[in-house]
């Protein structure tokens, strides 16, 4: 579905991905994890052309995204759903209309079309009583809940997600881990997730890959994540209480 | 290599340095007035989607906080430039026992120059640092990379309501701002000149000809397209944060106000000489 063929990006003469290849398969889960700066949301970016790569492709099927131009590079970009890292809505409008923004601009649904959806979408993420607030009246999760409620308002084929989880409470935190699940088990949505949460991580993917200083170090299910004998993801592992013996066991009973 | 000709390679060298800055800052203006070019060029084609309500309703906003905001600080800014302009042309003329024909000198002066220039400066700062302030704090958040990944391109979208707005009212701005100067200059004349407001105003009317207004209000226009496009680009390439987005205010006023003062000078010797 996804396909990042030695794909190499240097950033104020750092070089953040380093000939770098994979492949998101279609209908998986696919999180991509590794310290800050790594290169994690730079490979995210790859995939929208928010960033072109120096050298290497980024393949959608068989589009070639990174070489995209014009009205190909729209109609490519709208096979994709995007929740940014800090939900990135516009301010000056409420949440009904930062939902209803992507179908009012790209379709012919009418008035009524759009608000039964957008309500629907909204509903999903229990976000419906806040549909006539403004994105400054609301919390970090109730934002990003909002920012996922756009990103699949069109029925996105894939779903990119910056960091999901990060700064919301735990409660939230699994609320959005059970939705990107639910996605991928009941509408077969392909995603890619960036995130530090290696317990999110664990619990959603359905493969892992780690990168460290611009280069994949690990790329396997998560029981062979965890099973990893690689020392920068053991590291990794155990910063965040995650043992291969196994301290972290009760979300893993799936994989092991 | 030896400390002092270390020193002295170092000194040596610097003519070869500040050469190779000076390059690279041309070429880096080139490189930025060349995107700024495209940007206009492309949300001026976005102008036929004008109709569409959502574009409509922006333009309309945009318009409203360009020339109704902006109403206070222009009213007490043309009125005072009159009153000055009467004062200091007054108390020369008035030597010459000439001072009747202060109106004629206002008037030239407001629009001619001082109007377009006056509503210019005060949009720069005011309409244009707000604009690159906003989408500046748009482009660090990351909402202009969530427009181009739902395909909305941001000229259409931001740039061309602004574009459109800006274009628009500075000519209407400047039209207030020269009744109103020529207004304070009147009320100067009549209360500090001796010169009575009915006999000002004959005056001021006499001299003035219709391509004084006109070339006035292209500047204004002119001015405005200006106004919109820095202010647009700098907002837009905003990074790092709010410093990027300070600095790209900063900017944005430093540009506008050059850019008003080379181009106006411009348009001037391109019609009077």
């Amino acid at each position: 579905m996804i396909i990042f063929d030695k794909v190499t990006k240097r950033l104020g003469g750092k070089t953040v991905l380093n000939e770098v290849s994979f492949e998101v398969p279609k209908g998986e889960t696919f999180v991509i994890v590794g310290l800050s700066g790594a290169g994690k949301s730079v490979t995210l970016k790859h995939m929208v052309q928010l960033m072109v790569p120096d050298s290497g492709t980024v393949r959608i099927g068989d589009d070639i995204i990174s070489a995209a131009r014009g009205t190909e590079l729209e109609r490519m970009r709208r096979r994709f759903g995007v929740l940014f890292q800090g939900a990135a809505l516009l301010q000056w409008l409420t949440v009904f209309e930062n939902v209803a923004l992507p179908l009012r601009e790209h379709t012919k649904l009418s008035e009524e079309e759009i608000d039964r959806t957008v309500r629907e979408k909204l509903r999903l993420l229990n976000m419906e009583d806040a549909m006539d607030k403004f994105p400054a009246d609301l919390s970090g999760g109730m934002q990003k809940r909002v920012g996922l409620a756009r990103a699949i308002v069109m029925n996105p084929e894939i779903i990119l997600y910056d960091e999901p989880t990060s700064g919301l409470d735990p409660v939230t935190s699994r609320l959005i881990d059970k939705l990107i699940e639910n996605l991928r088990k009941e509408l077969g949505i392909t995603s890619v997730v960036v995130t530090h949460d290696l317990h999110s991580a664990l619990a959603i993917a359905t493969r892992i890959m780690m990168i460290d200083g611009g280069e994949i170090v690990e790329n396997a299910t998560p029981a062979e994540f965890i099973q990893s004998t690689n020392e920068t993801v053991q590291r990794f592992l155990e910063s965040q209480y995650i043992t291969r013996r196994g301290a972290w066991e009760k979300g893993m009973e799936k994989h092991v | 290599m030896i400390a002092p000709f270390k020193e002295i390679y170092w000194y040596l060298d610097l003519p070869v340095r500040s050469f190779r800055r000076l390059g690279r800052i041309i070429l880096v203006a080139c490189h930025d007035m060349g995107n700024a070019l495209i940007m206009l060029f492309s949300a001026t084609l976005y102008i036929r989607t004008l109709w569409k309500p959502r574009a409509r309703r922006e333009t309309a906003m945009q318009l409203y906080v360009t020339g109704i905001k902006s109403l206070g600080v222009i009213t007490v800014v043309a009125f005072f430039t009159g009153m000055i302009l009467a004062l200091q042309t007054g108390l020369e003329l008035r030597r010459f026992g000439q001072e009747v024909n202060i109106g004629t000198a206002v008037t030239i002066v407001m629009i001619r120059e001082m109007g377009p220039f006056m509503t210019g400066l005060i949009i720069a700062a005011s309409v244009g640092s707000a604009i690159a302030a906003q989408l500046g704090t748009m482009a660090v958040s990351e909402e202009i990379s969530a427009l181009e990944v739902m395909s909305i391109n941001p000229n259409r979208f931001l740039v061309m309501p602004r574009l459109v707005a800006l274009a628009v009212m500075m000519p209407i701005l400047t039209v207030y701002t020269n009744i109103l100067g020529i207004l304070g200059g009147g009320i100067v004349g009549s209360t500090q000149l001796g010169v009575a407001f009915q006999a000002y105003l004959d005056n001021a009317t006499r001299y003035a000809e219709n391509k004084d207004l006109y070339v006035g209000l292209f500047k204004a226009f002119v001015f405005g397209i200006i106004i919109a496009t820095v202010a647009c680009y700098q907002g837009l390439s905003t990074t790092e944060g709010a410093v990027g987005v300070g600095r790209a205010t900063r900017q944005t006023v430093i540009i506008s106000f050059l850019m008003i003062l080379i181009i106006g000078y411009m348009i001037t010797r391109l019609f009077y000489i």
